[in-house]
């Protein structure tokens, strides 16, 4: 790590964590993109709008960074079939255990809720075996 | 049309978060969770950071203002114990993440790049929502 990652890294942090807060404290909502993405599954209710406006607004970040004129690094290893796989796993997993990274990890550790300290731990572990088993053992 | 516009703009700060802090590369997400490998620490300053920054926010919010305390919207209020939904779905989604180097904001985030398995990932993330829908609810 040199200085500008550790920067960088300690400004997008901190860029997280005032979105969730201001979205927090003006419209009492917990900044979840998993249960945020989810409500947006049709039948849509009043509950949908706010998700929308938020999510319109995440989905527009990358567009208007490259319009400095910066690039944004993708890169995707993995094939699209086991992307799939992976996407379908992050989407049950996420609503069977309530939340994703931002919503247990940011949102819920900032409370200190003992079940989002707990499901952070695991996914951190599982991940972790995961890459370990692809990379190192594969 | 005030609260749209706010919410847009703490959707793209938040985006603009990940996007700065650099998850929203998968590559770079996998090095964070390749511990035996080249591993790159940053990624816990990221959380570090934006659990500070939302620490902060609510630790001043709170002392002035008792209402805070009531923050939860109501879909957001979930058991307050550890079960093992919890930690089945937690350790679900580790394994979809350490697969991909997605989390479902970075992988929304990543759309507007054009990726064919980052479009493969968030359609079966959204399967994944339902599925959960189809299973756990009704």
């Amino acid at each position: 790590m040199n200085y500008l990652t550790i920067l960088s890294a300690l400004a997008g942090g901190a860029m997280i964590g005032l979105a969730a807060a201001l979205l927090l404290f003006t419209h009492k909502h917990t900044a979840g993109i998993s249960g945020i993405a989810a409500g947006m599954l049709p039948p849509w209710s009043e509950g949908s709008v706010w998700r929308g406006w938020f999510l319109a607004g995440l989905l527009a970040s990358a567009p208007l960074y490259r319009l400095s004129g910066a690039n944004i690094a993708l890169d995707l290893d993995a094939s699209p079939g086991l992307l799939a796989i992976a996407g379908l796993l992050v989407g049950y997993g996420t609503r069977l255990g309530g939340g994703c990274t931002s919503g247990h990890g940011v949102c819920g550790i900032a409370r200190l809720s003992v079940r989002s300290i707990v499901a952070t731990l695991t996914f951190m572990l599982t991940a972790g075996i995961t890459v370990f088993i692809v990379r190192h053992l594969l | 049309m005030k609260n749209t516009v706010y919410l847009f703009a703490y959707g793209l700060l938040f985006g603009l978060g990940l996007i700065v802090a650099g998850m929203s590369n998968p590559a770079k997400v996998l090095a964070f969770l390749d511990v035996a490998g080249a591993w790159d620490p940053s990624l816990a300053l990221v959380m570090a950071s934006a659990l500070l920054t939302l620490g902060l926010a609510r630790y001043f919010m709170h002392r002035n203002n008792d209402a805070a305390d009531s923050e939860q919207e109501p879909s957001a209020r979930v058991p307050a114990g550890v079960d093992g939904k919890l930690i089945t779905g937690a350790a679900i989604f580790g394994v979809g993440w350490g697969l991909s180097g997605f989390c479902p904001g970075p992988a929304l985030l990543g759309l507007s790049a054009g990726v064919l398995g980052n479009y493969a990932f968030v359609t079966a993330m959204f399967a994944g929502f339902w599925l959960f829908r189809l299973l756990h609810q009704r």
